[in-house]
């Protein structure tokens, strides 16, 4: 049996959306950009994929750009948005601690270049609230950018709020919804949203393809010169197949968001319920505001890779948080800015599901963590010398 | 191709040695719980052999298994030939580490010489302080 519970790190493709991609493969491979037949059969593949894309949205084809992925799609936002603002003379750029790498590492280059970062605190159950943002908004300010759901702790944040009031205060507000693309509802018009990156493989689609929504009137700044192709803003002959895979994908998600939901948080909140019983264990990220799928723990005295060596043995996927598995020596950037220590933070777990998932599979799940953890501590010098009473237990029981 | 070696994994998944020695003769431990890894080593000597040897391990899978191989590599061997035991033999006979994971095979060199040292120290033997001594106290990553 294998289990996969990592649905947060990829997705395996839907149906609709390979079968798409194969009849775009085999029937539509021509170039967009020539003017014959051949290539303009592939130009309405990409018209028809971009208009549902943004009617899914809720916003204009034309606002759209696709990219090579959410990282792309991060980079290009920001770095555009810099540039306007520096244009005005404005460089203060508002983030919080947990962003992906993809808009931390961003924000790190950009400071480099002269721009001042901001990056909110997250508090103990990670998220920022619409008011922090506020405060922290100056007359430099040129971008507000945060995510719309945390990939690792699953927390949901307050977008609408915060795009409300970059809105009054006549802010970019940029959101990362990689992890909430097809999970949480998203009309970039009614959220006020002026930029928004998304990834088609959180949701079932093909690898190596996501989009950046930028409101009209927004310049995009080129990170790949070329060819004309997506007005200009991302050089590179389209990848059709992708593109295609990326829109049916989304329309099934969307489509199936609310029942999706509804399944897939009652196992989560079974896992959780199940979980929470480990002796020392807790809860990572927020209780109620939570993506359907996410599932995160922190179990004192073991450290995550061996725990996930474990579970892939007992036919469980699922990823860490540990320095061990980062390849990195810091265990994660998310788990530091919720106020984990680093020993706590380095036995973490995230399960990751999806509507694929069995009450079954959790059934497994719920019998291999406890026994995984279990042994894991009973070789661990310091499990006994938290059950000896020489270290204290950082996490209590209550 | 897999992260580890089939002997890592089987060193992982099925420790020699594992477990704690009441009235241990020497005891060591090195890494910290910061870093993610620690590593405790327990033996106990008869005629400057060391007649049986058990650790405990909080850290990943190459950390584990490097305790294992470790501890099977010096069981019933003289204290001066365990002193020589290089991170290098540890790693090569679990078929290689990858070179992100080799401060795992360290900290096994490192424990069993903690321990020895420890055993040197308690029971009153002089011995030849190691120059690495000191920093497997203050275990970093910089080892490798």
């Amino acid at each position: 049996m294998k289990i996969y519970a990592d649905n947060a790190a990829t997705t395996k493709i839907c149906k609709a959306a390979l079968t798409a991609m194969n009849e775009c493969m085999e029937h539509v491979w021509g170039n967009p950009s020539s003017l014959h037949t051949i290539g303009q059969e592939a130009a309405e593949a990409l018209m028809r994929a971009r208009i549902s894309m943004a009617r899914r949205l809720g916003c204009d084809p034309s606002e759209i750009t696709f990219t090579s992925g959410g990282s792309e799609a991060d980079n290009q936002a920001l770095r555009s948005a810099a540039m306007i603002g520096k244009r005005k003379g404005k460089t203060h750029i508002i983030s919080t601690a947990f962003e992906h790498h993809a808009v931390l590492h961003t924000l790190k280059r950009l400071e480099q270049e002269g721009f001042t970062v901001t990056l909110l605190d997250v508090g103990s159950t990670g998220t920022v609230s619409a008011r922090q943002v506020a405060d922290a908004i100056t007359p430099e300010t040129c971008l507000v950018t945060v995510m719309y759901a945390n990939n690792e702790i699953g927390s949901i944040l307050p977008i609408a709020e915060i795009g409300v009031i970059c809105k009054e205060k006549g802010v970019i507000f940029h959101t990362d919804a990689v992890q909430a693309a097809g999970h949480l509802p998203i009309n970039v018009r009614e959220q006020n949203i002026a930029m928004l990156s998304l990834s088609a493989h959180k949701f079932h689609g093909p690898k190596g393809i996501g989009l950046l929504y930028a409101q009209k009137g927004i310049r995009l700044t080129s990170l790949i010169e070329g060819g004309a192709q997506e007005r200009g803003k991302r050089a590179g002959t389209e990848d059709i197949p992708a593109i295609v895979g990326m829109a049916t994908a989304f329309d099934e998600a969307c489509g199936h968001m609310e029942q999706n939901a509804a399944k897939i948080s009652a196992m989560r909140d079974r896992l959780i319920d199940g979980l929470s019983k480990i002796p020392h264990s807790i809860l990572n990220g927020d209780p109620i505001n939570r993506l359907p799928g996410n599932v995160n723990f922190c179990f004192e005295g073991i450290e995550g890779e061996s725990l996930l060596l474990l579970l892939d043995e007992e036919g469980v996927c699922a990823s860490s948080g540990s320095a061990c598995t980062s390849g990195s020596l810091d265990p994660s950037h998310v788990l530091l800015a919720i106020g984990r220590p680093h020993e706590i933070a380095h036995g973490s777990l995230r399960l990751s599901l999806c509507a694929e998932n069995t009450d079954e599979e959790i059934d497994h799940i719920l019998r291999a963590v406890p026994k995984v953890v279990e042994y894991l501590r009973s070789i661990s010098p310091v499990w006994r010398d938290l059950q000896t009473g020489k270290r204290e237990y950082v996490i209590k029981e209550a | 191709m897999a992260l580890y070696s089939e002997k890592v994994m089987d060193h992982f998944k099925n420790p020699r040695n594992v477990g704690i020695i009441e009235n241990a003769d020497g005891v060591g431990e090195v890494g910290n719980a910061k870093c993610g890894d620690i590593m405790k080593i327990y033996i106990k000597v008869e005629n400057d052999i060391i007649a049986d040897v058990k650790f405990e391990t909080f850290g990943c899978g190459s950390a584990i298994a490097s305790s294992s191989m470790a501890t099977e590599m010096i069981k019933g061997k003289p204290l001066s030939e365990a002193l020589t035991l290089t991170n290098k033999a540890v790693a090569e006979a679990l078929d290689g580490l990858p070179a992100h994971k080799l401060h795992c095979s360290v900290l096994a060199e490192e424990a069993i010489r903690n321990a020895i040292e420890n055993y040197y120290e308690t029971h009153g033997i002089p011995y030849e302080k190691s120059e690495c001594s000191e920093c497997a106290k203050e275990h970093d990553h910089d080892h490798e």
